[in-house]
């Protein structure tokens, strides 16, 4: 196949160097050149699309989760997709510090309600937005922060009971992964 | 050879610095060509476009492959049922390689028949043979990686041949394997060779090629050239008739990938590897069968049938000298073959000769897929005997007492006196 | 000219046949009888129907025995299975639920497991060679995944095996509990007929003869050996005509660039 781009290539050169080609003998050629370039692109997606994600990792790609176990005021941490997935059953108390904060004061304004599906359930990739460290906060002993969510030990960010960056060098809250609640105890992440 | 004046001013400014567009200019567009080559000079170039496709279905498999006996077999099997067309790569990886020796074996009968190794291309045809020998090793070693039951087994069977080398041989064969028997040490430095020698046969092809270049193609009549007459531009000419080539190989390699992709394989490498169960029957593939054959050809009581060699030499030793030897021996044929004219076409014993030869390697190869017992050990016997009597014997002596036919003045008389050559070359 | 053609077509014929040493005789000597397997041919295909029967007489009864280790739950949508009834197949069976924050047993050794879900593979009827071997009386229930690519002529290697139980013939000396199986290596196998009519009640109310049961899971296992089969057949129908297009283009371009030479 390599063979047909260089021969279409120089095909090209030839056929200014020779004017007194018929047009019958272009138009075969740019034909069969035409056929070939389409067949060698074709044959090249194979090997582009074996290196997209295979379907073992396809199948891993969402993780189903029963957390009917979770207490209140409880963490837990799921794997999805190799990362860390925080899950908080969040107290009153919790979600009230949550709903209560002003946008504005955030460096990256986004609502309570915009980050969870039921109040009670925080679902968070737990990877810092820093610089990709794993904060603390999930176990009742774990540092928590100045806002009683996570601090990442690596630089010093703050996140509250909602995730959000509050003080600290991160740029972005946690990000809210892709999830449902197939019903009241089983969620579905990705 | 003048150099080409270059329009496009990026082409112009690379070209004064490095010429690798003078450099190919010189090399498939106007290298000039006899003008008589017929459909059997295809299988060259066919050759380095499937080296080619190896390197590059190699690459994406070693992606996904684990070179660990433990994991071996089974990341082979995720290739082909979870990763992105897997099955197709595998496959193109797997039946390219019979492919490879299929052509290349053309390619060797081509030079054999033509006589296409003799002054000034004896170093030209010695560097084919050692990327014979690279490809080889490089298809041995890459047999082993799917780690099946025959790739075990042949690795084991192979790597024991190395045992016959005198007072080194043990020792020698424990490096190969870096432990006791064919492991997870020996997997992990096969995989890491199979990776390293096409780029080493890339190189020679390249070396091939400079050689080739130098003294330019030789052609079915096996006259020199005798000037512009007799000779066409590489291009357009037999880019057209490589890329037909090419069309047609490509039917039926793909034929195979398709809809055949295990026939040149073996049921038992669909087989884990278990170094507790041998195989019934240990068969190399089938372009090792030839070879396998001669090695097993040689009698147990090699001594007491022959009562004549000085040394001790026992029946495995002389099984692996002999297959050593049936390739080494293709080394010096340039030597070997005494007779001054080139073509097949000339030399009418030789033509009978040759074809014997191709019919004698043939089912050398039908009774390498056999056990050595009984008839096909015998017919074995008498092929390896035959085979060694063409090239020891019969090359030599033919070149002294045979009577050629006249040669043609030139490539050109020969076309224009519309010989069957200007058709085969049109 | 006319004498080369003939030798090449020799070569050919001699080499093609080199190639393929295979005979149609069975390890134990009998000879077996081709079926006609949808997947055989250039437009070879599967019965997703004749899969799910076969599964089922896998599952129900060779699955007591035999593993299918690289196949996964998930694979079996592509033989037409809804992703809920393979949920609910996978669930049946239990896996280990590997390390937690306490390691991948309880605190009594025991190990933690959790129901399939469709991401693990079918679970194999014993944890490894050791333990089937010693269910079996020493002999060791080979995995199925690859079986009809792991014998010479497999998928018709496979039926006549299951189908080819008899009686052994007067003067057969018959070993300590083996059974005759002309179709098997040495014509004795450790493995008892697996089959026998009405041996499974399928769901879709075909009659459960021990042929069709045969038949069904051995198409079952050609699928679970080359589950890219169908998809392989199809894209080289259409990677063929290409070819022949574009190779007859380019004998129309060489014919073309050569006749200039006269």
């Amino acid at each position: 196949m390599a063979d047909t781009a260089s021969t279409a290539e120089s095909t090209e050169k030839d056929s200014h160097d020779e004017s007194h080609d018929d047009s019958k003998r272009d138009f075969l050629l740019n034909s069969t050149i035409a056929v070939g370039a389409a067949g060698t692109v074709l044959a090249v997606w194979p090997f582009i699309d074996s290196m997209n994600p295979s379907k073992d990792v396809l199948a891993l790609a969402s993780t189903e989760l029963d957390i009917s176990s979770v207490e209140v005021g409880q963490s837990i941490t799921a794997i999805w997709r190799g990362k860390p997935v925080f899950i908080r059953r969040r107290t009153a108390k919790e979600i009230a510090a949550a709903k209560a904060v002003n946008l504005a004061d955030l460096k990256d304004p986004e609502a309570d309600k915009d980050r969870v599906k039921k109040d009670q359930w925080l679902i968070l990739v737990g990877i810092c937005t820093h610089l990709g460290c794993i904060p603390s906060g999930q176990k009742s002993g774990d540092v928590k922060g100045d806002f009683n969510g996570w601090f990442c030990p690596c630089h010093g960010s703050h996140y509250d009971t909602s995730g959000r960056i509050r003080k600290g060098p991160a740029p972005k809250n946690l990000q809210v992964p892709p999830y449902k609640f197939i019903d009241d105890t089983n969620i579905l992440i990705g | 050879m003048s150099t080409p004046t270059w329009k496009n001013p990026i082409i112009k400014w690379v070209d004064h610095r490095l010429p690798v567009f003078t450099f190919l200019d010189h090399s498939i567009i106007t290298y000039p060509t006899p003008r008589n080559l017929n459909y059997w000079w295809n299988f060259g170039s066919l050759a380095g476009m499937i080296l080619v496709i190896m390197i590059a279905t190699g690459i994406v498999l070693a992606m996904n492959y684990t070179g660990h006996t433990s994991m071996a077999f089974d990341s082979v099997e995720r290739i082909m049922r979870d990763v992105n067309y897997g099955w197709l790569i595998r496959y193109l990886h797997m039946n390219g390689g019979s492919m490879f020796f299929i052509v290349v074996y053309i390619h060797l009968f081509r030079g054999m028949y033509y006589g296409s190794y003799k002054n000034p291309r004896e170093l030209l045809w010695i560097i084919g043979v050692m990327i014979f020998l690279a490809m080889m090793a490089t298809a041995f070693l890459g047999y082993v990686l799917p780690w099946g039951q025959m790739s075990f087994w042949g690795a084991t069977v192979i790597t024991n041949l190395f045992s016959v080398i005198p007072f080194f041989g043990e020792a020698i064969v424990q490096w190969l394997w870096g432990g006791f028997s064919v492991d997870n040490p020996t997997l992990n430095k096969f995989f890491s060779l199979h990776y390293l020698l096409p780029f080493v046969i890339f190189g020679l092809v390249f070396v091939h090629l400079w050689a080739l270049h130098t003294h330019k193609s030789g052609n079915p009549l096996g006259v020199e050239v005798k000037g512009d007459q007799d000779e066409i531009p590489f291009h357009p000419y037999y880019t057209a008739k490589d890329s037909f080539g090419v069309g047609v190989f490509l039917i039926v390699y793909l034929g195979f990938v398709f809809f055949a992709p295990n026939f040149f394989g073996e049921p038992d490498n669909y087989i884990e590897a278990n170094p507790l169960v041998t195989p019934p029957h240990i068969v190399p593939e089938w372009y090792f069968l030839p070879y396998y054959a001669i090695l097993r050809a040689v009698p147990d009581n090699f001594i007491d049938v022959w009562g004549i060699l000085p040394v001790i030499i026992p029946a495995k030793t002389a099984g692996v000298i002999g297959m050593f030897a049936s390739i080494l021996l293709l080394m010096v044929l340039p030597w070997l073959d005494t007779s001054k004219v080139r073509s097949a076409r000339f030399r009418p014993t030789y033509f009978w000769l040759f074809w014997i030869f191709v019919i004698d390697t043939i089912i050398l190869g039908f009774m390498g897929a056999k056990p050595a017992e009984g008839n096909f050990l015998l017919i074995g016997r008498i092929a390896t005997a035959y085979y060694f009597l063409h090239l020891v014997v019969f090359m030599p002596l033919l070149g002294k007492f045979e009577k050629t036919k006249p040669l043609p003045d030139s490539i050109s008389a020969a076309v224009t006196a519309g010989g069957s050559d200007a058709k085969e070359g049109s | 000219m006319f004498k080369k053609v003939i030798i090449l077509a020799a070569f050919v014929v001699a080499f093609s046949s080199s190639v393929n040493v295979g005979s149609v005789r069975a390890a134990g000597g009998a000879e077996i009888n081709s079926q006609d397997w949808t997947t055989n041919g250039l437009f070879g295909f599967f019965d997703r129907k004749q899969l799910k029967r076969g599964f089922q007489v896998y599952s129900e009864i060779c699955a007591s025995c035999h593993s299918v280790r690289l196949l996964f739950y998930r694979n079996l949508e592509e033989i037409g299975f809804s992703p809920e009834e393979v949920k609910k197949i996978a669930a049946e069976a239990e896996v280990a639920a590997g390390p937690n924050e306490d390691g991948d047993t309880h605190d009594d050794g025991e190990l933690i497991v959790r129901p399939g879900k469709p991401f693990d593979r079918i679970v194999s009827p014993y944890p490894n060679e050791f333990a089937a071997r010693a269910a079996n009386a020493g002999a060791l229930p080979p995995d199925l995944t690859l079986m009809t690519k792991a014998r010479l002529n497999g998928p018709n290697y496979v039926h006549a095996l299951l189908t080819g139980y008899k009686d052994a013939p007067s003067g057969f000396k018959l070993s300590e509990g083996m059974n005759y199986n002309p179709y098997f290596s040495g014509s004795q196998i450790a493995m008892g007929a697996p089959l026998s009519d009405d041996g499974v009640e399928y769901a879709d109310g075909t009659k459960a003869t021990v042929g069709q049961m045969a038949k069904d899971v051995t198409a079952f296992l050609i699928w679970s050996a080359e589950p890219e089969l169908e998809e392989r057949k199809r894209m080289g129908i259409k990677v063929m005509l290409f070819l022949f297009v574009f190779t007859a283009l380019l004998y129309a371009v060489k014919r073309q660039v050569w006749a200039k030479l006269h």
